[in-house]
């Protein structure tokens, strides 16, 4: 018996969420008594995972798996996750582990359940507390299955050292055909993306027009937040659609989000339920948000905002 | 081309949640069901295939009667004909296994579900699918051309997009910006009157396994009051971000 996750890693280095996902995994293991595997994917240095309580890391490294392709990297995890006896298999909620979850799923023929928060409720049987109808509930789900596959939410249950002795070993890679070919891949550069962000700035129709967004942007770069908006700014055109936060658009798990001219529709509001500090800048005192919030201004955003700007470069700088 | 659009009949985007029974179901009193946004833009895509590229386009759900209305919308924005597989699913993988069984007797060119759907926001359904059918599968499907037997796809990855080729058969995770929200077909009456005409029809289930299943709901706990601040303020907010809420 064993616990696998699969440790995503950017530019050489392992994401937040794989160190997330190795804590998780530590204290599922520590319960169990069993062993915790990483498994990593064209990643050089794993010793990282170590410090965060893996057992066991299996590098895979083949120039074969050089973009994400889904099936590819599913028949490689199925294969080391038959071979090591794993029974239960942590991944993120990336754009990548969702895509390929569902067919690692069926190919170790495992229960799935995405959008996991917190430890399970119980291991044997393995039942899990899970978000749904998009965050406006939760639901408790039963797994019953020889092997189970969780889809953590980022930022549910956060990282914690915990170094171990850690074995590195490698493993080839699986030769999986597809027709499947990565022909590009757009990465707006050096922003950071809404999934990953820890700060999230949004803005919404009341900032009146794309002309007044450097405010959006000015005060994200102050705080290294990624910028987002809301459905009728991104309808309008106002920003792109990778930008829309909501039911219909991107979830958002941030410790802190701060919504600038943004009413707060149940829409918008279920999309950023799961973010941990809400602060609300809005010059209606009526707005639905400042329900949902945590901190609130009452106040133009206009002339709020360079004032918060101004007033957090000094407090970055003190 | 042969389409299918796997469609899942979902509360409002603007519904009150809550539960009924001990909190072990979801209370549909007074709830509007539509279309899931997602399978929407899936649906209006395949329609726009099937105007410019004569696809034939048909619509599949696993539900109950319940369900029916959703279909005869799919089928006055312009879907050819509807399939409901009588079954009132648990979960995904069961929905994934209903609908290989269909689609092994189809040879579908092109399947198309939402990514999610905004109920119960498994992920599951279109790549369970894909892989139980063994056809390609892409995701978070922002854009889609095809021709002849390749399909041209973007998807939308974490900060970024990603375009990927490949060959057909192929199930994609449709999402918005699939087709621009002006694009959505609102039904006219033409439609609807079309719409009774065109076959609607039954499948019993096969067998299928279950995966997982939900025993409560729950819903989120309430919200402390919110905290204001004076705009005049803005230093004491700073001050609570740092000391209070420890997220600066």
């Amino acid at each position: 018996m064993s616990i696998l996750i699969y440790t995503e890693s950017e530019n050489g280095k392992f994401k937040k969420s794989a160190l997330e996902l190795a804590s998780y995994g530590r204290a599922i293991a520590d319960q169990l008594g069993i062993e915790l595997i990483a498994v990593s994917f064209n990643n050089e240095d794993a010793t990282s995972l170590g410090n965060y309580g893996v057992d066991k890391v299996i590098q895979v490294n083949d120039p074969s798996l050089e973009s994400f392709v889904a099936q590819k990297y599913a028949s490689n995890l199925a294969e080391i996750a038959k071979s090591k006896e794993v029974n239960l298999i942590v991944l993120s909620s990336s754009a990548n582990a969702k895509y390929m979850a569902p067919l690692l799923a069926v190919s170790l023929s495992a229960g799935y359940a995405s959008n996991v928060v917190g430890l399970p409720k119980s291991l044997e049987p393995l039942s899990v507390k899970r978000s749904c109808f998009t965050n406006k509930a939760f639901n408790t789900c039963m797994l019953d299955n020889k092997i189970n596959i969780i889809g953590l939410s980022n930022n549910s249950y956060g990282s914690f050292e915990n170094p171990k002795e850690v074995n590195i070993s490698q493993a080839s890679a699986v030769i999986t055909e597809t027709t499947i070919k990565v022909e590009q891949v757009e990465k707006s550069s050096g922003e950071v993306s809404i999934a990953d962000a820890d700060i999230v700035v949004s803005g919404g129709r009341g900032l009146k027009g794309p002309e007044h967004w450097h405010l959006i942007e000015d005060l994200a770069s102050t705080l290294g937040a990624a910028t987002a908006c809301s459905k009728p700014v991104s309808d309008m055109g106002w920003r792109p659609h990778s930008e829309h936060v909501g039911q219909t658009g991107k979830p958002v798990a941030s410790n802190l989000y701060i919504a600038i001219g943004v009413s707060g529709a149940i829409q918008h509001l279920a999309g950023i339920n799961s973010s941990k500090v809400k602060v609300v800048i809005n010059n209606d005192p009526e707005a639905p948000f400042f329900k949902a919030a945590d901190y609130g201004v009452i106040g133009d955003a206009f002339e709020v905002v360079p004032e918060l700007i101004e007033k957090l470069k000094a407090f970055k700088s003190s | 081309m042969k389409i299918l659009v796997c469609v899942s009949h979902v509360p409002d985007t603007t519904s009150k949640i809550n539960f009924i029974d001990d909190a072990t179901a979801f209370d549909k009193n007074g709830v509007q069901f539509i279309i899931n946004p997602n399978d929407e833009f899936g649906l209006t895509r395949a329609v726009w295939f099937q105007q410019k590229q004569q696809a034939e386009v048909t619509v599949i759900t696993v539900g109950d009667a319940s369900c029916e209305p959703t279909l005869r919308k799919c089928l006055a924005i312009g879907a050819n004909k509807a399939i409901r597989i009588d079954l009132n699913p648990t979960d995904g993988f069961q929905v994934a296994e209903q609908l290989s069984a269909h689609c092994k007797e189809e040879n579908y060119d092109l399947i198309i579900a939402g990514r999610e759907s905004i109920d119960y926001n498994g992920c599951m359904v279109p790549g369970m699918l894909s892989a139980m059918m063994e056809y390609n599968f892409v995701t978070n499907c922002m854009a889609l051309e095809i021709e002849d037997n390749t399909a041209k796809a973007s998807r939308e990855i974490d900060g970024g997009i990603e375009s990927i080729s490949c060959q057909l058969p192929l199930v994609i995770g449709a999402q918005k910006g699939l087709v621009e929200e002006k694009d959505l077909i609102i039904p006219n009456m033409r439609g609807i009157m079309q719409a009774r005409q065109k076959s609607l029809t039954v499948l019993p289930p096969v067998d299928s396994k279950i995966k997982s299943s939900i025993s409560k709901f729950e819903k989120p706990a309430p919200k402390g009051a919110v905290k204001m601040v004076a705009p005049d303020q803005i230093d004491q907010l700073i001050d609570l971000l740092h000391n209070e809420a420890n997220v600066i």
